[in-house]
């Protein structure tokens, strides 16, 4: 796709050169680039690394690492649907003392931002993983996953209440140094996504990443079984996005100072600024990372020639701007448009 | 235990010719620099539908061969058996259209150092990789001899290429409309119980892979297989593609087809326990707890 840059008629100059301030606030973590991947979809950076230069966007969120070595899911784990993915994977990764070691180290040495993700069968748990990094150090942030819905107790995640969501958050919050600011990784599988980023804002997180993937399932018509060998698995992809856009855009409403990093099926700089505009104040590629590894890179560059198409010098204008009164510009257009429409197609009556 | 793709570069390509043959479909595209670096057993993903395509999901082609040089640059070769929307959608692309081509992927076949005796194995259109293997072992010197079967005539692959560069080819369908009727593997038993065999090689559908490490390793002949494993990324960030595959150090791990494979020594993987987690595998507890 080769996104023609129509001009808005308040900002001259070439758009496809044009520079945009992308740096990003999520309370005290300040990132250079908004841009971020999404947790489980650049394992630790190394194989992405090969495709773009992993240290030229906002960071990398690593994919969630519990305290012990995790085999994951018996295949098939993973099944294609309309614009997006469906997937149980179950979390396989070496466990968090080999992910210091050698991700965590890595990604230092390399340079990369580093938003480490973490998650726990119980609070303890996650507590523990947080006390290990917290001795570890060398790392940006943490987002605390409690939302994955490949874990054993399905459907039962801890951020599908919001005391069980804040009792992890807590945990979290007393096990590591206090300047590293908590992201809690909230589900759209709840009845009101409001209270559970209040709830865990109240807790002692920075802010919240929405959304994880939406519980779902596929049969395999072949074998007329489910797809997954784990039933049920979590739904990503384009697919999701106006769901995302939806989360965001309730929390900002609700809490207009949380940082939130948005995501859910982002494939476009085009789609990144719709979370932008949202309220989202960064976001994370996911999926679509599968679908083009060098995706990040490639919606950092559209995004700023879509926000600098919009008059807009910096990312920051726009966070939250679709929340804003009707533009008094617009206003002023409606009436005249009304009043060429009357003299064509009110002249049939005469006053 | 990290393993990369440090080689693999994402290009725009062009297809330049697709033809039909059998139940398949040979498409040769333009991959400037993939070509270049290519080692047999290799695999190519291909973006599907284009950028604003409902299809997220890269499929992956193992590589037939490829060319370097020529009046297109870097050039390559790849079957397709139209099976899916995405496969479907690949197979009737015309000259020029432009494709989305990462690779080269994976771990290729190990080549021995000396002039040895190999047996290729192929099932189906697993048979494509073999070319370019069986090209490379006779640069080195091999004898190699190979058995291409599939289940009928149409569904056999690449027996007119494999010929050329084979010491000797021998065709099987299990119908019988074409060679020996019966299987690769009946071939294969005979051909390791008469003759000095050293490696086997081998690619096409799980259950004949399974069986063919399962003979190599009864008479103590080393195999390396091919396997084919769904892949979301196919460049090691999803962990999709998991088998249970035995470590050096005797411990089972649920590794990735994509960047630890797709070659792996048939008498490392855990054939029969393939979309299982096995007791015992590396990191499996809390699964059982």
């Amino acid at each position: 796709m080769t996104r023609k840059i129509v001009s808005s008629g308040n900002v001259s100059g070439n758009y496809g050169n044009a520079r945009c301030d992308l740096r990003a606030t999520l309370g005290s973590l300040e990132i250079p680039s908004a841009i971020l991947t999404a947790s489980g979809c650049a394992a630790a950076g190394r194989e992405l690394d090969n495709y773009f230069d992993i240290t030229q966007i906002g960071g990398i969120v690593t994919k969630s690492i519990m305290l012990a070595p995790r085999s994951g899911r018996a295949t098939p784990r993973m099944a294609e649907t309309p614009s997006g993915m469906l997937n149980s994977i179950g979390l396989q990764g070496p466990g968090v003392e080999s992910f210091i070691e050698n991700d965590l180290v890595w990604l230092r040495q390399r340079g990369a931002r580093t938003i480490v993700s973490i998650a726990g069968g119980t609070a303890e748990e996650f507590g523990k993983v947080a006390a290990k990094l917290r001795i570890a150090g060398g790392f940006d942030a943490i987002e605390v996953n409690i939302s994955c819905p490949n874990v054993e107790d399905r459907g039962q995640v801890f951020a599908c209440r919001p005391d069980s969501a804040a009792q992890v958050v807590q945990t979290v919050r007393r096990n590591s140094d206090s300047k590293i600011p908590i992201f809690a990784k909230l589900s759209p599988d709840v009845t009101d996504i409001v209270d559970i980023a209040r709830s865990v804002s109240q807790a002692g997180a920075t802010g919240v990443s929405v959304i994880n993937t939406l519980l779902g399932m596929v049969i395999n018509t072949t074998t007329m079984r489910p797809a997954l060998a784990g039933v049920t698995g979590g739904v990503s992809g384009p697919a999701i996005r106006p769901v995302a856009v939806r989360c965001v855009w309730q929390i900002r409403s609700a809490l207009p100072d949380l940082p939130i990093i948005g995501m859910g099926g982002i494939r476009s700089g085009h789609d990144a600024l719709e979370f932008i505009l949202a309220g989202a104040n960064a976001i994370s590629v996911g999926t679509s990372i599968f679908n083009d590894p060098s995706a990040p890179m490639r919606i950092q560059t559209e995004l700023q020639q879509e926000l600098a198409s919009r008059g807009f010098t910096s990312l920051a204008q726009a966070v939250s701007y679709a929340h804003r009164e009707a533009d008094i510009a617009s206003m002023e257009e409606a009436p005249s448009s009304a009043a060429e429409d009357s003299e064509t197609e009110w002249d049939f009556i005469s006053e | 235990m990290a393993s990369m793709n440090s080689g693999a570069i994402q290009v725009k390509g062009e297809v330049l010719d697709v033809q039909r043959t059998g139940k398949y479909f040979l498409m040769s595209v333009t991959a400037p620099g993939v070509a270049e670096r290519t080692q047999p057993g290799q695999f190519i993903t291909v973006g599907m539908g284009g950028q604003e395509s409902s299809m997220i999901l890269r499929r992956s082609f193992a590589i037939q061969r490829v060319q370097s040089r020529g009046m297109y640059g870097g050039t390559l070769e790849f079957v397709v058996s139209p099976v899916g929307l995405g496969t479907n959608w690949l197979t009737k692309l015309r000259r020029h259209d432009p494709l989305d081509l990462v690779g080269p992927l994976g771990k290729p076949f190990t080549l021995p150092t000396k002039p040895v005796t190999c047996v290729l194995v192929g099932g189906g259109y697993g048979s494509a990789p073999l070319i370019l293997l069986a090209e490379s072992l006779r640069d080195r010197g091999c004898r190699v001899d190979t058995i291409v079967g599939a289940s009928t005539e149409d569904k056999l692959y690449g027996g007119l290429e494999l010929k050329r560069v084979s010491t000797s080819l021998t065709l099987t369908t299990e119908d019988g409309t074409a060679g020996v009727r019966g299987r690769v593997t009946d071939v294969l038993k005979a051909t390791l119980d008469t003759s000095q065999v050293d490696v086997v090689y081998a690619c096409g559908p799980m259950p004949m892979l399974a069986s063919v490490a399962a003979e190599s390793m009864a008479r103590k002949v080393f195999s390396q297989c091919s396997v084919e494993e769904s892949m979301a990324c196919g460049i090691g960030v999803c962990m999709t593609c998991v088998l249970p595959v035995i470590g050096e150090d005797g411990i089972t791990r649920m590794l990735r087809s994509c960047v630890d494979g797709p070659i792996f020594r048939g008498d490392r993987v855990r054939w029969s326990e393939i979309g299982t987690v096995p007791e015992g595998t590396w990191g499996s507890e809390a699964l059982r707890s």
